[in-house]
This record gives C-alpha cells, structure tokens and sequence, in this order.
C-alpha cells in the first residue's frame, strides 16, 4: 500500500518530465515541418505541373493537388517546344549540357588531382606561393574573365561552340580541384611516399599505385562539385554560345521569360525537370559522400 | 679502350640526363595546367584592369583614358543601385542562410528520427541551379498563379503577396530565394561541426549544471567558430556573384530597382557596347570581393601561426 503510493508520486512526477520532454520533441517536429514543406514545395509544383492539363493549371493555380493527368508537356518540352528560334524543345541543349559537363569534369579533375599531387608531395621552392595563385582563382567573379575569354575563344575558333565551354569550363575548375585534392593529398604521410621512393618507384608510379587508389573520397568531392557546377553555370554559356548550341540553363532561361501571357507551366515544369534531374541525381546518390568529404577537409 | 671510356662516359651523361629529367617530371607534368592557371588569375585580370582604363566601346581598343570609365561608372544611377543592392543583399542573405541553418542543424542534431531524410531534404536545392531556383520561385511569387493565388483559393480573398512586383520589396524575393538554395549547405556544414564537437567537453559542462540552451551557446558554438568563417566566406562569394538568380527571377525589375552588378557587366559590355565602363564595374566587383576576402586570408594566417606557436 505504502509502495503504491510512493509509485503514484513518482509517477505523476514522471508523467509532467515526460510531458515536457514530448512537447520539446513536438516542437523540434513542428520546426524541421514546416521548413520542410517550404523546401519541397518548388519541386511539388514543377513535378505536379508537369503531369497536369494547362487548362486546370490556369483555373486552379500553381499549387493545387492535380485533377487532370497528362504526359503531353514531357515529349512537348523534349523535342517540340519553341525555345529560341528553333522549335526542337530542350533535347539539343540537354546533350550541349552533357557534352560540355562530362569532358570538363573529367579532365579538370584529373588536372587538380596531378596538381594536388605535386604541390602536396613533390614540393619545390615556390610551390606554396604558385598554389596560393592558383586558389585565387577560386574567388574570381567571372565578369573578369569575360573579355579575355572573348577574345581567346575567338581567336582559337572556339566561340559558340561546346568546345569552348568546356575549355572555359575546365581552366575555371582548376582552381576549386587543385585546392580540393592539394589539401587532402597533403593529409597522406609523406613515409608511404618515401618508403615507395627507396623501392624504387618513381612520380608516376607512386601517383598511379599509391596516391591514386588513395584518393576515392576527394576524387567524389570534387566530381560532384564540378559536375554540378559546370552543368548548372549560365553566365558562360549565354555569353559565349547562341540558339542551338546553348546548354540547358542558358534554354531554361530563353523559355521561363519569352512568353509574357498564357505561360506554358505545363511544358515549362516539364523543361525545367529535365533541366534540374542530372545534379539531382548526382546529389542523391553522391550527396552524403560529398559533406564527408567537405567537412573532411576539403574547406578549411 | 678509349671506346670503352667514352662508352661509359655516355652512360652516365644518359643517367644524369635521365636523373635531372626525373627531378623536372613534377614541375613538367604540372606546368601546362599551372601556366593555364596564372594566365586566368593574373593575365585575365590584368587584361580586364587594362581595358577598364581604355577607351573600348564596342570592340576592345587600348588607347589608354585613365579613370574616366570609373567616373562614367560611378556617374551612373543604375549602377549607384547595382552596387547598393550588392551589399543589402548579402548582409541579409548571409546573415539569415546562416541562421536559418544554424537552426536547422541544432533542431536535427536532437537525435531526430529520419534524420538521413531530414538532411536530403533541407540539402537538396545545393544540387539545383540558380537558374531553375529563380524560374520556378518566380512562378510561385507571381499573383496569378503562386502563393497568393493558393491562399485566396483557400477562402482568404483578400490576401496579397506580391513581392516581386513591387520596386521595393522585390529584393526581399530575391533574398528569400537565396535563403532557400544555400541555407541546407550551411546546415550541412554546421551540423558536420556540430557532431565534430569532444564529447567529453559536452559531458563536463553538463556536470556542472549547464542547460543545453547554455551548452550550445558558451561551449559548442564557440568551438566550432572556423566552420562558421568558412560558410560565411563561400556565401559572400555567391553573392557577389549574383546574376543568374537574378535573371531568371525578376529580370533586374520592376524598373531597374533589383539590377545587380554582375547584370550590370553583362549589360555594358554585351548589349550597350560600353566595354571599357562594364570592365570598371568588373573590377569593382572584384574590389568588393577583396573587401571580404582580404581580412579572411589574414585571419586564416594569424589562425595557423597561433596553432603553430601553441602546438
């Protein structure tokens, strides 16, 4: 009798600790919530508007649960729909974005790799200073570099073509990839680079053998960082390419703002999808990879 | 016998030439990326500065003029806006992605359940382009059609939210949409410090009576005080290099009330054919870079001569 007593104080005592401690977790529920449904909201509509009729769209509004279902506006926004004097819609421009993106990333990564490699363990005298330099690179405003990319890419035959974007793309990204892979190569104990040297192994070697199987988790860093970077970039694509040789973003931008009245939602969300799905796709396989690999060291 | 000298002798001329190629394949093997490199750092902004004191209209020329592109810059109501916006900006955009995150991330770091979810969630719109963020943003700002359409529909019927079509508020859409893209990177980032936090200092300052409101504010913040400097370093960069965003979402209007400098740059040296006075502003962008960039790179060098110093 005494014990159940002593247990119902405790009890009570516990119900108003947990009390609290449920609405703390309701709170913190409540937060993450509502920021959430402020997140996701831009991609419900363009994914909802792109699967419904353009009549309901402009009757019912932007956000509204779909009450039609269609696949018009995807082969629309593909391969029909009038952007920038061509009607082919978005098809060529996505291929431009991914034949500029993947050329680029690869080679401007493997470039900041070697980069890394030298400037981390084969050090020299001025190897600091000349890494510094080329880190600057990193802060540069493009606007800087417009006219003498202008007249380069002239000169070189390259302008309006996706071959210039990719030069431009990749001598832009070296200085994110030298910075990456310097400061985590520079984490690799110099003895394994010793030791491999006294068995007689030399630069390529021990790049190929040792620091190469090594680098994994920054090789990841850095091709999502230039993948996504590169492929979602406008400035240098609407400056230096026109009509049919421009990649997506530079299309999205022509679509999303040359029709003034009736806007084509349906076949924009549609575009705009097509647009955003590679670096969504690359962030949601690779994503949790890349914040290791940042907060490993890649910012410091 | 002297063939056998001479042999010998071209032995070892081949092993010293192989000796000195192999101590020069490291500074070889990087040289064209590196040349590359200093030719965009330097020889660009050289080039841009050159010009941006020339009298270029619509092709470069390089007669030189002095400061006068500067003046007719600066002369400039539009670009007196550009430059003003520039800041309002990236104080606000800075100041609140980094406190929108900061919440975030303590809210998550409350042993949530999903948080996996949670952080895909919050992350996403890092992987999605300016340009896609200002077209689709612009729709959902737009009053026949977004958000106050959708809560006029809900039977508020005389709700109004139109910030982009006001001279006024419609940098306050532009802010809002920046928050939105880079608050889950600082998120991201605050809440890897978060967790890199010594446990065991945590569990000493709880010993001693500390709340967590206090922990967080007198124990974890501070120590992760670096990571802070980093994402405020990378987000003022992103703002100074607002232009897409910017272009896909309000255009630069109503007016000219949301121009940006980097859209001003674009204008004057494509569309206006005032080449000379778009590489002064240019150049301003980059002053206004050096402004942030400048104090930051001191800091980093006091901070690890400071570590070094203590061990």
């Amino acid at each position: 009798m005494v014990d159940a007593t002593f247990d119902l104080a405790l009890d009570s005592q516990a119900r108003g600790e947990s009390l609290r401690f449920a609405l703390r977790r309701l709170a913190i529920y409540a937060f993450l919530g509502v920021f959430a449904l402020i997140y996701l909201l831009p991609l419900f509509v363009v994914v909802a508007n792109s699967f419904r009729e353009l009549p309901e769209i402009t009757q019912n509004g932007l956000i509204a649960l779909p009450h039609s279902f269609s696949l018009k506006a995807w082969p629309q926004a593909w391969a029909h729909y009038c952007v920038a004097g061509t009607c082919e819609g978005v098809k060529r421009n996505f291929f431009n974005s991914l034949y500029m993106t993947i050329p680029a990333t690869i080679l401007s990564t493997l470039i900041g790799a070697m980069n890394g490699y030298v400037l981390s363990k084969w050090r020299f005298p001025g190897s600091e200073t000349l890494f510094i330099c080329i880190v600057l690179g990193v802060f540069m405003p493009g606007q800087i570099a417009l006219l003498p990319w202008a007249y380069i890419l002239g000169a070189l035959h390259l302008s309006n073509s996706v071959y210039g974007l990719i030069l431009v793309h990749v001598i832009q990204g070296l200085s994110f990839t030298t910075l990456f892979c310097r400061n985590y190569y520079v984490n690799i104990p110099d003895d394994l680079i010793k030791a491999a040297r006294i068995d007689g192994a030399g630069f390529w070697r021990i790049f190929f053998k040792i620091i190469l199987p090594l680098s994994p988790p920054i090789l990841i860093v850095t091709v999502i960082w230039q993948f996504t970077g590169i492929w979602n970039e406008f400035l240098f694509g609407v400056v230096f390419t026109g009509g049919t040789q421009q990649p997506i973003t530079a299309a999205l931008v022509a679509l999303a703002t040359s029709q003034m009245n009736a806007h084509p939602y349906d076949v924009a969300s549609a575009a705009v999808l097509i647009g955003a799905v590679p670096p969504l796709l690359i962030y949601l396989f690779g994503g949790k990879y890349f914040v290791r690999g940042l907060t490993q060291g890649a910012i410091k | 016998m002297s063939n056998t000298l001479s042999a010998n002798e071209s032995i070892q001329a081949k092993a010293s030439f192989r000796e000195k190629l192999g101590a020069w394949t490291p500074k070889l093997a990087i040289a064209p990326g590196v040349i590359a490199s200093l030719v965009y750092v330097f020889g660009f902004t050289l080039w841009t500065l050159y010009i941006s004191m020339s009298n270029s209209t619509m092709l470069p020329t390089y007669k030189f003029v002095g400061l006068k592109p500067y003046f007719d810059l600066w002369s400039n109501q539009r670009w007196k806006i550009a430059y003003g916006n520039l800041f309002y900006f990236s104080a606000f955009y800075v100041v609140l992605s980094l406190a929108v995150g900061l919440a975030l991330a303590i809210a998550i770091d409350q042993r949530v359940r999903g948080e996996a979810v949670w952080r895909t969630i919050f992350l996403y719109p890092l992987a999605v382009s300016f340009v896609v963020t200002g077209v689709v943003w612009s729709w959902l700002y737009s009053p026949d059609a977004g958000i106050e359409f959708f809560v006029r529909s809900l039977g508020w019927h005389d709700f109004t939210f139109r910030l982009t079509t006001n001279r006024t508020t419609a940098i306050y859409a532009i802010i809002a949409t920046g928050i939105w893209q880079s608050s889950g990177f600082a998120m991201a980032l605050l809440l890897a410090g978060l967790r890199s936090v010594d446990p065991d200092l945590v569990k000493a300052a709880q010993i001693d009576g500390a709340g967590p409101a206090r922990i967080y504010r007198k124990v974890i913040l501070p120590s992760i005080a670096p990571i802070f400097v980093a994402v405020i370093v990378v987000l003022l960069q992103f703002a100074i290099k607002t232009f897409d965003l910017v272009v896909a979402l309000t255009r630069g209007g109503p007016g000219i009330s949301t121009t940006f400098p980097a859209n001003y740059v674009y204008d004057l040296m494509f569309q206006r054919g005032e080449i000379a006075v778009g590489a002064a502003a240019a150049i301003m962008m980059l002053a206004a870079l050096a402004v942030v960039l400048v104090p930051y790179a001191l800091w980093t060098v006091w901070r690890s001569r400071r570590e070094a110093a203590h061990g």
